[in-house]
């Protein structure tokens, strides 16, 4: 008894405790319509094997659906959240320079000018490589911008947000490249039993996760977004570092930009990444992270990213029409944001005090 | 915000640190630079057209009514959307190809760029070159009747193409695609389709197109009168925004949703069905020719009847792109004096593979289909 109040008090004080309780609220959901249905109720959960066609066998069902498509805003997530941590801004062009990577990929894999090929121009490698590198690219340009110059990051970032998929257009010769090539379509499809893109995004984790826990990094970021200056004094160098939050979502805007491309082995310049970088912010906010810069939690922002495609999903499920759609996520959205907000969390906080003191009484 | 006013060594770090992101912006602003290089293109070309444009003002009042009496070359201004995908840039070049100087024709094009007040600006350009005819792809529908008006009283005859204008009735012609027609025969063609395999019961999902687009509109009302008419049962529609990948979502969860359930496909554009395609077979559904999922397509570009021909497709409902042909036969009719119809239907084509080429009517309007052939996949935009 005494050791299951002592777990219970564990996971309240759980940082993410509510992040998580959104989640499963948004899967539920699934759970009540199977039942109003006459379905089986655990059909949303249901994760069975399945034969495909000519890809082997793979996991199939509506949690892996979830996995697999909300990878693209997980990855980006984790970038975000190290920018809105240091400057305590957000990167908006991300969306943007996902669809530029995409499309420098698949220029360098069909050769410029050629619209759709299934033979390969350069090796894989060298056009994967070189769209994650124009990634970095635009992320050394945005750092710069905010880190040197003092740009506002939003102002900053507005900047390659409107030109980045333009550029992109022209290096496709202002065409849909087709690479249909089964190689590339590996990225965005199954490795094994898993989704790629999900494999993508563990590894993305935790490379970063090793890299903020096992090096100063992580606490540095979180110094400099808390209080720059003390920071500066206590001998951080602020601007590299907030250069460098900037450059780490560069690589992961190329890295979600190959992955989206590669679903549809193709550089579709004009939708691919499409207000993406709003999904991006939303998962770092609904991850109960502060968009005023500091502490953060990567697992919270990757869990609000799911958390957006769970939505995402669910409202396919339930079959609600394209047209209503945006509002039931925005309500959704609404209530998840209003139960991790300060009033509503210190209401829920006093109420147990009350009890707790009631108890001692 | 930061303090400044270190060591000196640590200053000169700074300036070196300083000089290199000023380079690394020097490199970003100059691949910006080559991004706006398109857009001043057009921009560039009009001073030279401007001149052209003087001395044909002065012809021009002698000239009143046709610059043809000159010397039989006729003048035309067409004002394009962009470029944003492959049907725009087929509808740019059937338009280059048609009015060429080979035959008899002076084209001063212009690329908008989907900036609406560029492309009002661009027709008021034609009007002071004194063209002979008009044509206008108009970004929004709105808003045109000052600039239809000036032309008017210019005496420019305006044929407007592809999208609509509103609030304006200006213009001679509308030249563009009936996607009603398209979407009603999609439906004839399942029916008669069905009818000849035998199939009693036709259980459809759609992946529409953008929400509110006339395309989406069109083919979703058509095909749903059609279905009406036959019984088919229409399980879902929802919208893959015309994109590959929306329309692979959309269908990943119709596999789940009416795993089983469902014999027809209809995907709204050709990059939605090669979405649908991809869910599909990691779902291990069967489809297209020789199996019991019919997948239907609209648009017709090259990719698409590649896959028709691959019998990945079952059938494709072409919206052609090519109106230039039938814009000249506008101003054919208005050379000779007479009065082109308000409204043109571009002929459009229905493609198939032979096996799967059936005869069916569109309000009692027999309709010919087209075997697709590699000749055909190479000549298709």
């Amino acid at each position: 008894m005494k050791n299951g109040k002592l777990s219970w008090k564990k996971i309240k004080s759980w940082n993410l405790l509510l992040p998580v309780v959104a989640l499963l609220l948004v899967m539920a959901v699934n759970i009540i319509y199977d039942i109003a249905n006459g379905n089986n109720p655990l059909a949303f959960f249901t994760i069975t094997l399945q034969q495909t066609t000519g890809n082997g066998t793979i996991l199939y069902g509506r949690i892996i659906d979830i996995l697999n498509r909300g990878s693209e805003a997980a990855i980006l997530a984790i970038g975000m959240t190290l920018v809105v941590s240091s400057s305590a801004g957000t990167d908006i062009s991300v969306g943007s320079v996902m669809s530029l990577c995409a499309s420098f990929c698949c220029m360098l894999l069909a050769g410029y000018g050629v619209s759709s090929t299934s033979t390969l121009a350069v090796p894989l490698a060298v056009g994967v490589l070189g769209g994650i590198l124009m990634g970095v690219v635009c992320g050394m340009f945005n750092g710069t911008l905010v880190a040197y110059f003092k740009i506002q990051p939003m102002v900053a970032t507005l900047i390659l947000f409107s030109a980045a998929r333009a550029i992109g257009l022209l290096l496709c010769n202002d065409l849909i490249v087709y690479v249909r090539n089964g190689s590339y379509a590996f990225f965005g499809g199954f490795i094994g039993l898993l989704p790629t893109p999900l494999v993508i995004t563990a590894i993305c984790a935790v490379i970063i996760t090793l890299l903020l826990k096992k090096t100063a990094l992580g606490m540095f970021i979180q110094s400099v977004g808390i209080n720059p200056k003390a920071s500066r004094i206590a001998g951080l160098n602020s601007k590299r570092i907030i250069f460098l939050t900037y450059v780490l979502c560069g690589l992961f805007a190329g890295i979600a930009g190959i992955v989206a491309s590669s679903r549809i082995t193709s550089a579709d310049s004009n939708n691919i990444g499409l207000y993406l970088e709003m999904d991006a912010i939303l998962a770092v906010a609904l991850g109960g992270n502060s968009l005023g810069g500091g502490k953060f939690s990567l697992a919270g922002s990757i869990i609000g990213a799911y958390t957006i495609q769970a939505i995402t999903t669910t409202l396919y499920a339930l079959g609600v029409s394209a047209a209503q759609a945006p509002v039931f996520k925005a309500v959704i959205v609404v209530i998840i944001v209003a139960i991790q907000s300060e009033p509503v969390r210190n209401y829920f906080k006093k109420a147990s005090l009350a009890k707790k003191a009631k108890e001692v009484a | 915000m930061y303090p400044s006013g270190f060591s000196k060594k640590e200053e000169k770090y700074k300036m070196k640190k300083k000089l290199i992101s000023l380079l690394l912006t020097g490199v970003m602003a100059a691949s910006l630079l080559v991004g706006c290089g398109s857009s001043e293109a057009p921009a560039a070309a009009e001073p030279a057209a401007a001149e052209v444009v003087e001395d044909a003002a002065a012809a021009e009042e002698v000239v009143a009514e046709t610059a043809e009496a000159t010397d039989g070359v006729i003048k035309v201004g067409f004002a394009q959307v962009g470029h944003e995908s492959d049907w725009r840039t087929a509808s740019t070049k059937s338009c280059q190809d048609v009015f060429s100087a080979a035959n008899g024709y002076d084209l001063s094009f212009v690329d908008c760029d989907n900036d609406e007040a560029a492309q009002k600006e661009a027709v008021r350009s034609f009007i002071e070159q004194g063209v002979d005819y008009i044509i206008i792809d108009p970004i929004i529908a709105t808003g045109w009747d000052t600039v239809l008006t000036e032309c008017d009283d210019a005496g420019i005859p305006v044929i407007i193409i592809d999208r609509t204008v509103d609030d304006s009735d200006k213009y001679v012609s509308w030249v563009g695609s009936n996607f009603l027609t398209e979407g009603q025969a999609a439906g004839e063609w399942l029916k008669a389709y069905a009818d000849a395999q035998g199939i009693s019961e036709i259980n459809a999902l759609v992946i529409s197109g953008s929400t509110g687009s006339s395309a989406q509109i069109g083919r979703s009302d058509g095909f749903k009168e059609m279905a009406d008419k036959y019984g088919f049962n229409i399980l879902d529609e929802q919208t893959g925004d015309f994109t590959e990948a929306g329309g692979q979502e959309v269908m990943e969860s119709y596999c789940k949703s009416y795993a089983g359930k469902f014999n027809v496909v209809v995907c709204q554009n050709d990059n939605e069905a090669f979405g649908a395609m991809t869910a599909m077979d990691n779902a291990g559904v069967a489809y297209g020719v020789g199996t019991d999922v019919i997948l239907i397509s609209f648009d017709a570009c090259t990719a698409g009847l590649e896959e028709v021909k691959a019998g990945k497709i079952t059938a494709d409902f072409e919206c052609n792109p090519l109106a230039a042909p039938f814009v000249e036969e506008v101003i054919k009719t208005l050379q000779s004096g007479g009065t082109p119809d308000k409204e043109v239907y571009m002929v459009e084509h229905w493609y198939a593979l032979p096996d799967q080429i059936v005869d069916f009517s569109i309000n009692g309007e027999a309709q010919k289909m087209t075997e697709v052939t590699d000749d055909v996949i190479a000549a298709q935009y």
